[in-house]
Parts: C-alpha cells; sequence; structure tokens
C-alpha cells in the first residue's frame, strides 16, 4: 500500500467519524460543528491527494473556514443548549427513511465493484489553479458569472430575513 | 491514483447515507443543514473522483459551482432560522409545520 | 278531388296577427314588467282578432268565387322540416271545411274578446292579470288557427299541441289558488293522453304510406295516396285475440282508433272527459271560448278532415259513433243534477260534443260541421250569460242560491232565453234544431254501423234530458223563490254594454243561425242547405250513398224528436217553476241513483285510485327516490365525490403534514427509484 493510500484511507476514516459525530451528537451543537470542520478538512485532505489541490484549498477555505463558521455565529447568536423537543411525531416515517438510505447505500456498494475502469493519465498542470482557473474563465464563464448573481441574491435575502424589521 | 475509484465512490456514498439519515432523524434546524452540508461535500467529493478518473477538469469547476451554491443556501437557511426563531422561540422543525392540510 | 290550389296570401295573416298581438304582450310583460293600459291592451288583442276576423271573411269570399270544384285557396310559407324525401311544410290552406272553422274561431273569437274586456276588468288581484289574459287569448287564438289551417299533420298538430298549452294556461289563470292551478295540470295532462293517441296514429299513417312509397303528412297527398294503403292490414298481437275481427285488422281501423284517442282527448269524450268540468276554474270567457266553441271542436275538425279514413274503417267508425252517443247520454245525466251553473253547461258541452262525434262516426260529417257552428253559437252565448249572471251575483255558481233573478237582471234573462232555446232545439226558432236534425237522421241511416237505431234513439233521449237540464238551469235561477240574500240582491245589476252586446250578436246567432243549413224538409226552398252544400267537396269521398228519405219521413221523425224535448222542458217548468219542493223529495226518494249522478259515476275517483295514485306512488317512491336520489344522485353524482372525499381526507391529506423531514423521505424515495430504474 503506497503513502498516498494509506493517507487516504485515514482521512476517509476522520471524515466518516466527523460525520457521525455531527448527526450523533445529540446534546452539543457546537461540538456537532465542530465534527463538521473535521470531516471538511479531511476531505480536503483527499482532494489533494486527488489531484484536486485547487478544489482542495478552496473547500478548507470556504467551506470549514467560511460556511460552518457561520454555522457557528447562528448557534451561538441563538443560544441554543442542546435539544430539549417535545414528542417525536414522525417516528415512522423517519425509520423508514432512514431503512431507505442504508439499503440504498447497501445497493450502491454492492453495485460498485468493477464498474469503473484503469483511470487516464491527467494532463499537465491538472487540478491546479491554473488549469482549473483557464477553464472557468473560458469555457464555464457563463457558469461563473450566474453563480455571482446567486450570491448577490443570497446576500440580499440573509439580510431581508435577518433584519428585526423593515422599514 | 492512489486508491481505485471505487473507494473513492464509496466513501462517497457512505457519507452521503449519513448525512441524508441525519436530514432526516434530527429535530434540530441547524443540525439538518449541517447534514445537508455533509451531503453536498459527499457529491463533490464524488465530482472530483470522476474527474479524477477521466482526466477532465470540468468535475472541479462543477464543484466550485457546488460550493458557491451551498454557501448561498446557508447563509438563506440560516437567514431563516433566526427568523424562525424569533417568531417561535425553537429551533424544533416539527414545529414549523403551519403548512399542513 | 281538387285541382290545383290558388295562392292567396293573405292567409298567413289570419293566425299571423293574433301571434304577432300575443308576442307583443308577452315580450313587454317579461321585459318591462309592467302592464300597458287597459285601453292599449284591448286596442291591441281585440284589434288583432277582428282584424282576422275580417280576413278570413275576405277570404272566404274569395273562396266563394271559385268554381266549387276549385275551392282551395293556399299559402305556403316555408319548409319547416325537411329530410330526405320527407317535408312537412310550414302551409295553409284553406277549403271550405278550414274556411268554415276559421270563420267560428276568429268571429266568435272576436265576440268573447269583446265581453272579456268587461268581464275581466274586474280583475284587480294583479294588474299584469289583464294583460296577461289577453296575451293568452291572443295566442290561443293563433294556436287555434293554425290547427284548422294547417295544411298536413305535423302542422296541424302544432296548433293542437298549441291549444293545449293555452287551455292550461287559461285553466289555471288565477294560478295563486292552488285548485285552479291543479285544474289546469288535470286538463293538460288528460290531453297529453290524447296527444300520444294522436301521435301513434299520425306515425302509423305516415309509415304505411311510406312503405306504400309516398311519404307525405300533407292532407290533400295523403287523401290521394290513402286507396294504396286502404286495404292494407294489420296483425294483432296474440293477447288481443278477443277482440272482434281478429287476428287481422285493417289498418285504417288502427289508424282511426288512435286518432280517436286523440280527439277524445281534445273534445273531451269518455274516456279522457274528466279534465272539462275542472277546467271550469278559469274564468268565463275561457270556458266559452276555449271549452264551448272551439278548442274542443279540434277533435270533431280532426275526424272530418281524416274523413275519408274512417270512412274505410267501418270499425272505428262505428266507435267514434258509438262513444259519441255514449258519452252523450252519459254527460247529461250527470247534468241534471248538478248546482253548480258552470258545470251544467261544461257537462252540456261534453254531451253536445257527443252529438258531433255520433254524427261524424256515421259517415255524417257535413252534419257534424254544422253541430259545431251551431254549438258554438249557442254554447258561448250561454257560457258568457252565465258568465254575467255570475258577476251580478259577486261570484256565485252555485244555482241553489240564485232564482228570481228575473227581476234584476232582465236583459241578462232574455239573451240567455235565446241561448236555452238554441240548445233545446225548439222547431224553426233555434238554431240547434236544425243541426241536431241533422245528426238524428244521420244516425237514424247509417245502417253500416251495428246498433244505429239504437245510437238514434240515444240522440233523441238525450235531447229531452238537453232540454230539460237546460230549463231546469234557465228555472232555478231566473224564476221561482229568490234564495239569494237581501244583501246580494241588492247589489245584482246588468252588466255594461261592452258585456251585452256580444251576447246581444250571439243570441240571434243562436235563434238565426240554423238557417245556414236547414234541411229541405222544413225549409222548402231549393239548396235550402247551403250550408252542407257549401262542404260537400271537401267530403266527396266515396263513402256510402246517402240513404234519402222522404221530406214527410224527415218531418214526422223531427216531430217526434221534438216531443221528447217538449216532455223535458214541461218536466222541468213543472219541477222547477209549478212545484218547487219535488226535486228535493225525488232525490230523497231514489238516493242511490241521486247519489251516483251527483257525484258524477265517481269516475274521478276511480281514476285517482286506479291510475294516479298508484302512478304517482310509483313515481316518488321508484323513480324519484330510487332512481333521481338513489341511483343518479347517490351513486352517480354524490357517490364519487364522497369517495374522492373519503380518500382525500381519510389519507392523502396526511402527506400533507407540514412536517419537512416527511417531505424529505419521500424525496428519498422517490430519487432512489428513479436513480434505480437509471442505473438498472
Amino acid at each position: 500500500m503506497s503513502a498516498a493510500a494509506v493517507f487516504f484511507y485515514a482521512f476517509a476514516a476522520l471524515a466518516v467519524a466527523g460525520g457521525l459525530g455531527m448527526v450523533l451528537n445529540v446534546r452539543n451543537t457546537v461540538a456537532g460543528a465542530m465534527s463538521l470542520v473535521l470531516t471538511m478538512v479531511a476531505l480536503g485532505g483527499v482532494y489533494v491527494l486527488l489531484e484536486a489541490y485547487l478544489v482542495g484549498v478552496l473547500q478548507i477555505l470556504v467551506y470549514a473556514g467560511a460556511i460552518v463558521v457561520l454555522f457557528l455565529f447562528v448557534v451561538m447568536l441563538l443560544n441554543l443548549r442542546g435539544e430539549a423537543f417535545g414528542p417525536e411525531r414522525q417516528g415512522f416515517a423517519k425509520v423508514l427513511g432512514v431503512a431507505v438510505v442504508a439499503v440504498l447505500l447497501a445497493e450502491f456498494v454492492w453495485l460498485l465493484p468493477g464498474a469503473f475502469g484503469a483511470p487516464a493519465t491527467p494532463p499537465e498542470g491538472f487540478g491546479g489553479y491554473r488549469a482549473v482557473g483557464l477553464a472557468l474563465f473560458t469555457d464555464w464563464l457563463l457558469a461563473f458569472e450566474v453563480t455571482s448573481l446567486l450570491l448577490l441574491a443570497a446576500m440580499v435575502g440573509a439580510v431581508v430575513l435577518a433584519k428585526r424589521s423593515i422599514e | 491514483m492512489a486508491v481505485p475509484l471505487e473507494h473513492v465512490i464509496a466513501l462517497s456514498g457512505l457519507l452521503f447515507a449519513i448525512g441524508a439519515a441525519g436530514a432526516l432523524a434530527r429535530r434540530n434546524l441547524i443540525v439538518i443543514l449541517m447534514s445537508i452540508e455533509l451531503m453536498l461535500n459527499a457529491v463533490n467529493l464524488a465530482l472530483v473522483g470522476f474527474s479524477r478518473q477521466w482526466g477532465d477538469v470540468a468535475g472541479q469547476i462543477f464543484v466550485l459551482m457546488v460550493i458557491v451554491v451551498a454557501a448561498a443556501e446557508v447563509t438563506v437557511g440560516l437567514g431563516i432560522v433566526i427568523a424562525l426563531f424569533r417568531n417561535r422561540e425553537t429551533v424544533d422543525v416539527e414545529d414549523a409545520s403551519l403548512l399542513r392540510w | 278531388m281538387v285541382s290545383e290550389p290558388h295562392a292567396y296570401d293573405v292567409l298567413r295573416w289570419i293566425p299571423a296577427l293574433p301571434l304577432a298581438a300575443a308576442l307583443v304582450h308577452g315580450v313587454w310583460l317579461v321585459l318591462v314588467r309592467r302592464a300597458f293600459s287597459r285601453g292599449l291592451v284591448v286596442a291591441l288583442s281585440c284589434g288583432s282578432v277582428i282584424a282576422a276576423f275580417a280576413l278570413s271573411c275576405l277570404a272566404f269570399v274569395e273562396l266563394i268565387q271559385l268554381p266549387e270544384s276549385e275551392r282551395v285557396l293556399s299559402d305556403a310559407l316555408f319548409t319547416w322540416i325537411g329530410s330526405g324525401n320527407f317535408s312537412a311544410e310550414a302551409a295553409f290552406r284553406l277549403d271550405p271545411l278550414s274556411a268554415v272553422m276559421t270563420l267560428v274561431v276568429t268571429g266568435v273569437g272576436s265576440l268573447i274578446h269583446v265581453y272579456s274586456i268587461g268581464y275581466m276588468d274586474e280583475d284587480h288581484r294583479e294588474d299584469r292579470g289583464f294583460q296577461r289574459f289577453f296575451c293568452y287569448l291572443n295566442l290561443f287564438t293563433f294556436a287555434m288557427l293554425i290547427l284548422v289551417l294547417a295544411d298536413n299533420l305535423a302542422l296541424l298538430f302544432l296548433g293542437w299541441e298549441g291549444v293545449g298549452l293555452c287551455s292550461y294556461l287559461l285553466i289555471g289563470f288565477w294560478y295563486s289558488d292552488r285548485f285552479y292551478a291543479y285544474c289546469g295540470s288535470k286538463a293538460f295532462i288528460v290531453n297529453r293522453i290524447g296527444d300520444f293517441g294522436f301521435l301513434i296514429g299520425a306515425f302509423l299513417l305516415f309509415w304505411s304510406l311510406a312503405d306504400a312509397g309516398r311519404p307525405t303528412v300533407a292532407f290533400h297527398e295523403i287523401r290521394e295516396a290513402f286507396p294504396a294503403i286502404a286495404d292494407a292490414t294489420v296483425r294483432l298481437p296474440d293477447w288481443l285475440a278477443f277482440l272482434p275481427g281478429a287476428p287481422d285488422w285493417k289498418l285504417a281501423t288502427v289508424i282511426g282508433l288512435c286518432f280517436l284517442l286523440g280527439a277524445a282527448g281534445k273534445s273531451a269524450q269518455i274516456p279522457l272527459y274528466v279534465w272539462l268540468p275542472d277546467a271550469m276554474a278559469g274564468p268565463t270567457p275561457v270556458s266559452a271560448l276555449i271549452h264551448a266553441a272551439t278548442m274542443v271542436t279540434a277533435g270533431v275538425y280532426l275526424v272530418c278532415r281524416m274523413g275519408f279514413l274512417f270512412d274505410a274503417a267501418p270499425g272505428a267508425a262505428a266507435t267514434v259513433a258509438w262513444v259519441g252517443g255514449v258519452t252523450a247520454l252519459f254527460a247529461a245525466t250527470i247534468a241534471i243534477v248538478q248546482t253548480d251553473i258552470k258545470k251544467v253547461l261544461a257537462y252540456s258541452t261534453v254531451s253536445q260534443l257527443g252529438y258531433m262525434f255520433l254524427a261524424a262516426g256515421c259517415g255524417a260529417y257535413s252534419a257534424a260541421t254544422f253541430h259545431v257552428v251551431t254549438h258554438a253559437f249557442f254554447k258561448a252565448l250561454l257560457f258568457l250569460g252565465a258568465g254575467a249572471v255570475i258577476l251580478a251575483m259577486h261570484h256565485e255558481q252555485d244555482m241553489t242560491r240564485y232564482g228570481g233573478l228575473r227581476r234584476y237582471i232582465p236583459r241578462v234573462h232574455w239573451v240567455l232565453l235565446a241561448g236555452v232555446v238554441g240548445i233545446s232545439a225548439i222547431p224553426y226558432v233555434s238554431a240547434g234544431f236544425f243541426s241536431k236534425d241533422e245528426v238524428l237522421l244521420s244516425a237514424f241511416l247509417a245502417d253500416h254501423i251495428p246498433g244505429n237505431r239504437w245510437l238514434h234513439a240515444i240522440g233523441v233521449v238525450t235531447g229531452g234530458l238537453t232540454a230539460f237540464y237546460m230549463f231546469r238551469l234557465f228555472f232555478l235561477t231566473f224564476y221561482g223563490a229568490e234564495r239569494a240574500s237581501r244583501d246580494a240582491l241588492a247589489h245584482a245589476h246588468e252588466p255594461g254594454a261592452v258585456v251585452m252586446a256580444p251576447l246581444y250578436v250571439l243570441a240571434a246567432l243562436s235563434v238565426l243561425g240554423g238557417y245556414l243549413g236547414p234541411s229541405e224538409a222544413f225549409v222548402p226552398v231549393d239548396d235550402a242547405n247551403s250550408f252542407g252544400n257549401f262542404l260537400a267537396p271537401v267530403f266527396a269521398h266515396g263513402g256510402h250513398a246517402a240513404h234519402h228519405v222522404s221530406h214527410a219521413t224527415e218531418r214526422w221523425m223531427a216531430a217526434g224528436a221534438t216531443g221528447v224535448v217538449a216532455v223535458g222542458i214541461l218536466l222541468a217548468l213543472w219541477l222547477y217553476v209549478g212545484r218547487p219542493e219535488l226535486p228535493a223529495r225525488i232525490a230523497a226518494s231514489a238516493q242511490g241513483a241521486y247519489r251516483a249522478l251527483w257525484n258524477k259515476y265517481w269516475v274521478d275517483e276511480a281514476y285517482d285510485a286506479l291510475l294516479v295514485r298508484p302512478l304517482v306512488a310509483l313515481s316518488d317512491a321508484v323513480l324519484y327516490r330510487g332512481i333521481d336520489a338513489g341511483l343518479i344522485d347517490g351513486a352517480g353524482v354524490n357517490g364519487p365525490a364522497r369517495a374522492v372525499r373519503a380518500l382525500a381526507a381519510g389519507g392523502l391529506k396526511h402527506l400533507q403534514s407540514g412536517l419537512a423531514q416527511g417531505y424529505l423521505v419521500i424525496m428519498l424515495v422517490g430519487s432512489a427509484l428513479v436513480v434505480g430504474w437509471l442505473v438498472g
């Protein structure tokens, strides 16, 4: 097993642990958010291993550094403690849903072996900022511009929603 | 590639399942949003894996778009959570069920 | 047979004028909801009918100027129904028969319109009542004129239905009284039964003509083509094998019987006469116009029109004659004990119509038509006169509360005397004498009808009964002790000129009208019977060679009949003027017979129990509750609605729980399925 493979499995384990930690943590929402950070960072590592360097860096910068922080801001703003909710109303549906997910996963995994061939050799500079940047500003320029509009809309929406009152 | 693509996709599927289960099973709105983020990350992972498999950088561009969209969605979603909390003093998703029969 | 008819465009205006008046009234009332001034209503309505009468006279004059074999005027408007090689034209045809009928309808109709001005003036119940009444009268006149002027069965049926409708509208004129509305419905429904017979007859006729290659409904064409099917027979079904002449009956007989059913409905013969006495609920001018002079004669007109068919169907003709005779006697017996003045006249009408059917059945169509004309005169007079009495006595119709009114309303008394004389067939001074004599003669001579001598006897006896009950009415009303209250008598006064003028005209006609067509035995002038001669070309269709009896025999027969009439009159005089306490004692001693007559032989009650009630119960329980409410509404309409509701409220609504995670589950399941399908 090469070093890259070992790193991969290590990062994978961390990511899964972080994910479980976030989902299963009932009492402490902040701890859950921190678990999520762990997952994000681990995934960033995986991306780097997969030669997607720019994406990996951006993952850590944006996801772990901004999005989860945003979560933490809100959790702390709302000053949430643990969950002390009333009786469960949709127990059956939830169990069903989780069962479906599990079945899906099992099926998915069962279908996997032998589904893909050998990886191709990536071109020079693959995954680097130059390659990605060139592609982004030439082939995918429209998508880029549209996402900027999307961000504008999100900004306006967030401001409006969080205001106390509209004058 | 460090590991066969199957393993990458298996990890992606596993993370997605965990995120989906979390979105279904938890009642705290913020945790649900975080689970959705996890699901989006799982998808990103799959995209990156495929991008590496076929040497096509378009997959990574797609990932960038997903990240942007995720960011926007989290922003607005948390705005909603704040608005909901201001009115209802709760972030229980089952208390926000007025749009029903 | 007649050759090409002459075109005469004036014909269309005869029915069109009353229609126009009716439409103006109708549209105005519906849209504006206020009435015209009474003067305008009168001018429009009476004006249109009087104008129609003038035009009818013009048409008549035009007609008699034509040579005898060509006396037909026609006016074709448009093709009403055209389908393949069948067409029913909207076309009018004036031959002598229609000319006579048209003159009667418009002439007597005009007089009654004028009378109504004064009579309906009293109706302050609702202001629109006056205009609405004249609207309906005009509509009726239109429908009746269509009936008599139609040149084919389809158009005649239009008029036939129209008069039925107007009869309903006019009988139930004061519809706020439920009973009057019920009487209107009864008339319409009983008529409808007759209409069923008419339609079956018409369809059979058309069908057999079409089979023989001449599909037509026009009268003259049917008449030409009729010999082709005159001998056709139909096979009766097995369950009718007990009927005489079974199992093969002449087609003409079957058609004739169907038409007889229709005519019996319209002309109130047994078994469909029950609506006429109840039709007296309508205003008296209505009774005069519709139920004396015009609508009820539609049945007789139909039989005369289809005379060639009845000549080829001796079975049907015999049935017609016997139905007429029995009805005449039957109704006369009921009339002798009735105390409501209008009911007496109603039963009298049924009885006189029986005479007309008797004549028609014996093949004497011109005699039947003559009696139609004279009957129109004196019956209209009687009804209008009775109306004047009712008005004078403030809507009191019970003759037991009359008595001695001669001193209070003398002019009405004289006018009604003319009417009573007219109907009683007193020689030379009554129109009824000449017409009834012809009817009786035809019965006597119709040896092709089984039992015709019995029919003659029935006719003579009924004549006596007629004289009896009419003079009974007369004496009870105008002579004898004054049984009305002081108060009522104080208010009794002669009606005004507008009401009396038509009565004078009709009185003159009742006395002198018979001279239109007297038999030469009585008026020894050549061709004295101008009426009969005028109508002869219409009825010149094979048939039975008229027996002729010598004038002396005719005079003896008339003397016999008059003798019976005299007995009737004297009996009435004795019982109601001479010894007024006797009738009550006779009634008391013949309890059973009296009660049977008083209750009209319980026919209405029998119909009610046997037919009406079961039908209503069946309709209510099975058709309404079972099928309509239960099946169609319940299973058809409400059932699916309830099912959908149950489905939605019971199950589907839970999908919209408002709980986001439930929706998420559904999304996941859905996407799993999609992915599975894509992969698999």
